[in-house]
């Protein structure tokens, strides 16, 4: 009964903590546009403004195409948001403060986000819409290039901790965040912020949204309560990633004060809203680039060069541990 | 010459597959207006493109023989209505041909003044949307086209206090213009021309050292020097492939004679070469507008009394053409006058509608998201295109 209190609650919370991030990011697009972003509901500062847009949502006609392949369109914004919230089972926001500390929770992790697909790719077949094809067909090249070199970047900071844990990982950057690990730390943390902004699907590698060409892409077709569903998946999916980075890279919780399990979720927090501060910055200023650059720049570059990254890791570790003479 | 004919399906060894038929518009977020493109796509990649305009005519130039002399400048100014000085001028500029009538040297040069400035907000708004073509309206293009509408902006606050219209303004008339410059006009005038010409600079270095960009716009949509000339493109398209034509240097009107600028050229072809065109055109017409102000003749601004009735202008029986170089190109005009108020006949040249014949030829072989960047490369109006 408690664990179901505790993910009751863990549910809502980060639902609201994501309704609340595309007002940051809506706030924050502004100021580097010389705009000054929403402003009129709620006082001071449009603070309402996500609230009216979920209500705006729920009481949206639900449209669904007369040739939609209904069972299947039907429930893709659910498949599609199940996994972007499971993330968030393993996640420890604090010392004591999360759901599930699997002993293998980054592989969990890992492995349920990259469930999404198949919920996005039911999206982009159940609407019977060509935009729509095209666009999962982008997405699966996407998401597959992408999730190897993203899976090689997460292991750097297993293979530094030396446990699959996460709040192991955390423990383990008690002396030195990951990364300010010379180097290492830093090249893995690039590498690790361009895998999360393809496998996030934001500009400049959002070529399944890709407005400009597939009109809205694989949900082109999607309206009301549906279209919120398929968006909250998406910023939860980001927000659980920008958790991840925090974990793995910029010592989770730790920060002064951070004995305490409230300070330490307060210092984790704006870690995540940092990286996703970062993510954002980069969506607003690059031009979208092609599927066949994306797809070049994640096999020819990303991924040697991760490789590399995680052998070299390898190596110094076994060297610093006196493994290797 | 290049076939022609045979660019427009290209085989590409794609054996055993489906071809997929798409349609892109009228009513898409990148057709920059009205304009159905129809693509036979194998994969991501384009293998035929068919075109469809015509969902935004009005019959402009049937329009154009039940109004006035007086009165049509102000409707000219909606063929291209991002451009809307331009039209205009080219209308009354037939007009004058027709009846050989003189235009006193300030009224000329306050032509070139809005020209000019109308160049910048016409490129502002096409460096805006074609970024956000490329960057897409959650990405870094809406950044750069706010950027632009910014500016953009300026150059319409001029416009207002020139016209008191911030679109369609119905400037000119035959004979001189209809407006002069109000007190302090040319003051802020230059102020914008210094901010514009630093945001310039911002813009060079944001977008410049893109990579993102860089790759989206390099080798992309190469239209060839004879395949330009064959197809009969104009303004910066035609520059960019590399041919140095410009009407206002060699077939000037309006006295562009008595300023000092140059013709940027660019030999790539490809979108990238079209965009250095138009930011070194940016930067010249900025140089055209400070000339103007700095020796602008006295006098007075018409050689025909103000308008006071729709009648009152009278061309006398002939036939005559006048061309202007428009932000997108060769904007021609062409008037058979009875002697009476209205013109007999009437017949737009649009810059877009030429241009836009260009995109069967290149667009086959790119990928879908190339077709976007080449279209905002071409920067097409639909109101010039239908007319």
């Amino acid at each position: 009964m408690r664990d179901v209190i505790a993910a009751f609650i863990l549910l809502n919370a980060v639902v609201l903590i994501v309704t609340y991030l595309t007002y940051v990011e809506r706030k924050f697009a502004a100021r580097m546009q010389s705009r000054i972003g929403p402003y009129r509901v709620g006082r001071p500062h449009g603070w309402l403004q996500p609230i009216a847009d979920a209500i705006k949502l729920l009481i949206k006609e639900d449209i669904i195409p007369a040739l939609a392949d209904r069972p299947v369109y039907n429930l893709a914004p659910i498949v599609f948001l199940i996994p972007s919230l499971l993330i968030f089972a393993t996640i420890p926001f604090a010392p004591g403060l999360g759901l599930a500390d699997l002993n293998i929770g980054i592989l969990f992790f890992l492995a349920v986000s990259s469930l999404e697909i198949v919920g996005l790719f039911m999206a982009g077949w159940g609407s019977n819409n060509k935009y729509a094809l095209l666009s999962v067909m982008r997405a699966v090249n996407q998401i597959i290039s992408y999730e190897v070199p993203f899976v090689l970047t997460a292991l750097i900071p297993v293979v530094l901790a030396g446990s699959l844990q996460l709040s192991a990982i955390v423990e383990a950057q008690r002396g030195l965040w990951f990364v300010a690990y010379p180097v290492i730390g830093q090249l893995a943390f690039v590498a690790f912020i361009v895998a999360t902004i393809a496998s996030e699907n934001r500009v400049p590698f959002d070529i399944l949204e890709a407005e400009s060409e597939l009109v809205a892409g694989f949900r082109v077709e999607y309206s009301g309560m549906k279209f919120a569903l398929i968006q909250l998946a998406e910023y939860t999916h980001m927000f659980g990633v920008s958790c991840l980075g925090t974990l793995l890279f910029l010592g989770g919780w730790l920060g002064p004060g951070s004995a305490h399990p409230g300070w330490g979720a307060v210092w984790f927090l704006l870690k995540a809203l940092f990286i996703f501060l970062l993510v954002t910055w980069v969506r607003w200023s690059f031009v979208r680039i092609r599927v066949d650059q994306i797809l070049g720049l994640s096999w020819k570059v990303l991924l040697p060069a991760t490789l590399i990254l995680l052998m070299a890791t390898g190596f110094w570790v076994a060297w610093s541990s006196g493994h290797v003479a | 010459m290049p076939d022609l004919e045979a660019r427009k399906v290209i085989e590409l060894g794609y054996g055993g597959s489906e071809r997929l038929v798409m349609n892109m518009g009228p009513q898409h977020p990148s057709a920059h207006g009205v304009f159905r493109m129809i693509l036979t796509l194998e994969g991501e990649t384009i293998a035929a493109m068919d075109s469809v305009i015509g969902y935004l005519h009005r019959c402009h130039e049937k329009l154009g023989e039940t109004l006035t002399y007086a009165q049509y400048p102000s409707i000219a100014s909606k063929t291209d209505y991002v451009a809307a000085m331009t039209s205009e001028l080219a209308y009354v500029l037939a007009a004058e041909n027709i009846g050989k009538i003189e235009v006193p040297k300030r009224a000329q040069h306050l032509r070139v003044l809005v020209a000019e400035l109308q160049r910048i907000a016409s490129h502002c708004l096409w460096l805006g949307t074609w970024c956000l073509d490329m960057g897409g309206a959650l990405g870094g293009g809406a950044t750069v086209f706010l950027y632009c509408f910014r500016e953009r902006e300026n150059v319409l606050d001029l416009f207002e206090s020139l016209t008191g219209a911030r679109l369609l303004y119905g400037f000119h008339q035959v004979g001189g213009t209809r407006y002069d410059l109000p007190e302090g006009w040319a003051q802020r005038c230059r102020d914008t021309m210094t901010v514009i010409d630093r945001r310039l600079d911002e813009y060079e270095d944001m977008l410049e050292t893109n990579t993102a960009f860089q790759v989206r716009s390099q080798g992309v949509g190469v239209v060839s020097r004879e395949l330009a000339q064959e197809v009969g493109i104009a303004g910066p398209l035609l520059r960019g492939s590399g041919v140095d034509f410009d009407i206002r240097r060699d077939d000037p009107y309006s006295s562009y004679g008595d300023f000092d600028f140059r013709i940027p050229v660019e030999t790539a072809g490809d979108c990238y070469a079209r965009y250095r065109v138009r930011m070194q055109e940016f930067r010249e017409s900025s140089k055209i507008v400070r000339q103007v102000l700095d020796g602008l003749p006295e006098g007075p601004i018409s050689s025909k009394p103000a308008l006071k009735s729709v009648g009152q202008v009278r061309i006398p029986k002939g036939e005559g053409y006048a061309r202007v170089e428009g932000p997108r190109g060769e904007v021609g005009c062409y008037l058979i006058a009875d002697g009476g108020p209205k013109p007999y006949r009437m017949k737009w040249r649009g810059a877009s509608f030429s241009n836009l014949a260009i995109l069967p030829h290149i667009v086959p072989g790119h990928k879908v998201a190339d077709v976007v960047a080449i279209m905002g490369s071409v920067d097409p109006v639909f109101g010039e295109v239908d007319r």
